[in-house]
């Protein structure tokens, strides 16, 4: 199993503009690592990097303490899987799945076993004699996957595998995918836009934003503490809500609400505080701590309902239970469940002694 | 059935205009090479009597026996096939990674290529007749062959160049990448990915080449002295009849619609193969 070390990578483009800068990363070996982040963040100049595709400006990448620089791409060893598929159109399944292995001048028959032993494992060994265009997306997908699994890689690169599929396929194909991970114990970096995902399929989670690294550790510590405001609002669905407000006094004064500060919080005068939309709690009678609320649009999702609420000039998003609420309503938020950020640099802000006990 | 008979006669106004119209268009195509095969047909009196009589009777083959009688006509074919064919196939051969390596060079460069390449390909070819003489005569290829396989390639190397990049350049970039991580370098992937996808237009180009090659006269003309190795343009030309004050048009009309019957036969055949490849492609990943 193979690991992969990344050390300041950076990519400029010649007009100047940086789409990578100094990122590291270190892929362990037989985990999921996954680059999180909007379209445009370099998260997948980043994957064709370590490909092979592209190249850094500067940085430098390792595989198992070796360095990869001006080792071509068909010889890194990694199976690539792309957002499109790019499967060859005028060859089978078959052809598609063998052409890697008649480069390497593996033997005939152990190319047709290894072919169909792979299909089978994808669920596509009836399949073997069509071509791509006879496929459906979810078909399609298969054979991209059995593509890169075929050649028995190193390591696996998946640049938004699942982007192209509706959304029930996406589903199931996301838990087949993590079988399938634990099953071959393979190293793979994997690129996604989507949190959800990233949650459900990373050991190791990166968040990036317009080339740089925000945070990395476990999906759990990503979304438990956030290190930084966009990440807070970018990982966890449901979205994060957010209010900007300025410290006064013992509060942070927000748009027509005062949200208590905790005892003793370093920082500047522009803040922001958030919390999780289960972790805010709705009641219909006045409790202690709660600020009176108006129901503003409630979307039931079976199992719960998303309540927007209206404090003052700001607004709330609420999972709680699905039951009708009343126009007027009561919302809370519990102290330690807030997450405060530097309005400025959007960096977190932990309260002393705090942070640590929970985390 | 009444309301609708103004519309359907409508319709058919429509269809009829229409009809005449193509016609129209295809008499005026075909009307020369019609009038070209009939003349082929007519004994010598049919051809220049006045009023002019329109369909040979009866149809006589002797203007085309004569082709064979008086000239080695099968072997200017040949002649003919032999160059154009190897002449395509040359053209084709630098052409496809010529056109490859372009279509996967950032703009700049390859706009200035593709250039330089039509700039090259617009010199009137009668320039080039003088020094390619020299140089054919220097070889000692005058009636040899290779004196018009390699001007001929040469000459539509830009042609199938243009056709070729545009083609490829069109080919997803990701199959490219796909086939380096499969380990493909440049010469298989030209192979095993680009050309099999560009198969229509390969097809296409080769068949303009050829029509070109087999067209060509002036070279021909020139370099090719002797009768067994004169080329099918070159060979109409001399035909001649019994005296210098004859103009024999028979043979020059059976000459003529024999060395366009190959041309016809092969656009034909190559039609269906350019759009069964066309119908197989399906790029949609």
């Amino acid at each position: 199993m193979a690991e992969i070390r990344a050390r300041e990578i950076t990519k400029t483009f010649a007009d100047g503009t940086c789409v990578l800068d100094r990122v590291s990363f270190h892929a362990r070996p037989g985990r999921v690592l996954t680059l999180l982040g909007p379209s445009g963040c370099g998260k997948s100049t980043l994957l064709r990097i370590v490909a092979g595709l592209d190249h850094a400006t500067s940085g430098t990448l390792e595989l198992d303490g070796a360095p990869l620089d001006g080792v071509p791409a068909g010889k890194r060893g990694a199976g690539f899987v792309f957002q499109n598929y790019a499967l060859y159109p005028h060859l089978t399944v078959a052809g598609n799945l063998s052409l890697a292995l008649e480069t390497q001048r593996v033997a005939r028959e152990e190319i047709g076993s290894r072919v169909r032993e792979t299909a089978e494992l994808l669920g596509i060994g009836g399949l073997l004699h069509r071509r791509p265009a006879q496929l459906s997306g979810g078909q399609q997908q298969r054979v991209a996957l059995g593509r890169a699994l075929v050649r028995r890689p190193r390591f696996y690169l998946l640049d938004e595998p699942l982007s192209n599929l509706d959304a029930l396929l996406r589903e199931s194909m996301r838990a087949e995918l993590k079988a399938l991970f634990a099953r071959v114990g393979a190293t793979v970096i994997y690129v996604t836009h989507d949190q959800t995902e990233a949650m459900s399929l990373s050991d190791d989670l990166i968040v990036m934003r317009a080339g740089r690294v925000l945070q990395c550790g476990s999906p759990l510590e990503v979304y438990r503490r956030p290190a930084d405001a966009f990440v807070a609002t970018f990982v966890g669905s449901p979205r994060m809500t957010l209010w900007h407000g300025r410290r006064e006094g013992p509060a942070l004064a927000c748009r027509g609400v005062r949200v208590p500060l905790p005892d003793g919080l370093g920082g500047p005068v522009e803040m922001s505080v958030g919390i999780r939309p289960e972790d805010a709690e709705l009641s219909r009678e006045p409790v202690d701590g709660a600020w009176p609320a108006e129901r503003v649009v409630v979307e039931p999702l079976g199992a719960s309902a998303l309540v927007t609420v209206r404090v003052g000039e700001e607004e709330a998003r609420v999972l709680t239970a699905p039951t009708p609420w009343p126009d007027d309503l009561w919302l809370r938020f519990p102290a330690d469940r807030l997450h405060w950020y530097d309005a400025g640099t959007g960096a977190r802000i932990e309260p002393v002694g705090d942070g640590a006990a929970r985390a | 059935m009444s309301p609708a008979s103004p519309r359907a006669g409508r319709r058919a106004g429509i269809a009829l205009l229409r009809g005449a119209a193509v016609a129209v268009v295809l008499a005026w195509s075909l009307a020369p090479a019609i009038w070209q095969a009939l003349t082929a047909l007519k004994p010598d009196a049919q051809i220049t009597h006045i009023p002019t009589i329109y369909l040979p009777h009866p149809p006589v083959w002797l203007h085309v026996a004569a082709l064979w009688e008086r000239k080695p006509f099968g072997l200017y074919l040949a002649n003919s096939a032999w160059i154009a064919g190897w002449a395509t196939l040359l053209c084709l051969a630098v052409a496809a990674p010529a056109a490859a390596a372009l279509a996967r060079m950032p703009g700049r460069g390859r706009e200035g290529l593709l250039l330089a390449l039509l700039v090259v390909s617009l010199f009137p070819p009668i320039l080039l007749l003088f020094p390619l003489y020299e140089g054919v005569r220097a070889l000692g290829w005058i009636n040899h062959p290779l004196a018009l396989v390699l001007p001929n390639a040469a000459l539509n190397l830009p042609l199938a160049v243009w056709v070729l990049e545009s083609a490829l350049r069109g080919l997803p970039v990701e199959l490219d990448e796909a086939a380096r991580l499969d380990g493909l370098g440049p010469v298989r992937r030209l192979w095993r990915i680009h050309l099999p996808l560009a198969l229509p237009a390969l097809a296409t180009t080769a068949v303009l080449v050829f029509i070109f090659c087999w067209n060509e006269f002036m070279l021909a003309l020139t370099f090719m002295t002797r009768d067994p190795s004169k080329t099918v343009t070159a060979g109409i030309a001399t035909v001649s009849g019994a005296s210098l004050y004859e103009i024999p048009w028979g043979q020059l009309s059976a000459a003529i619609v024999i060395a366009t019957l190959p041309l016809m036969v092969l656009v034909l055949l190559f039609q269906r193969g350019i759009v069964s490849g066309l119908t197989r492609g399906a790029l949609k990943g």
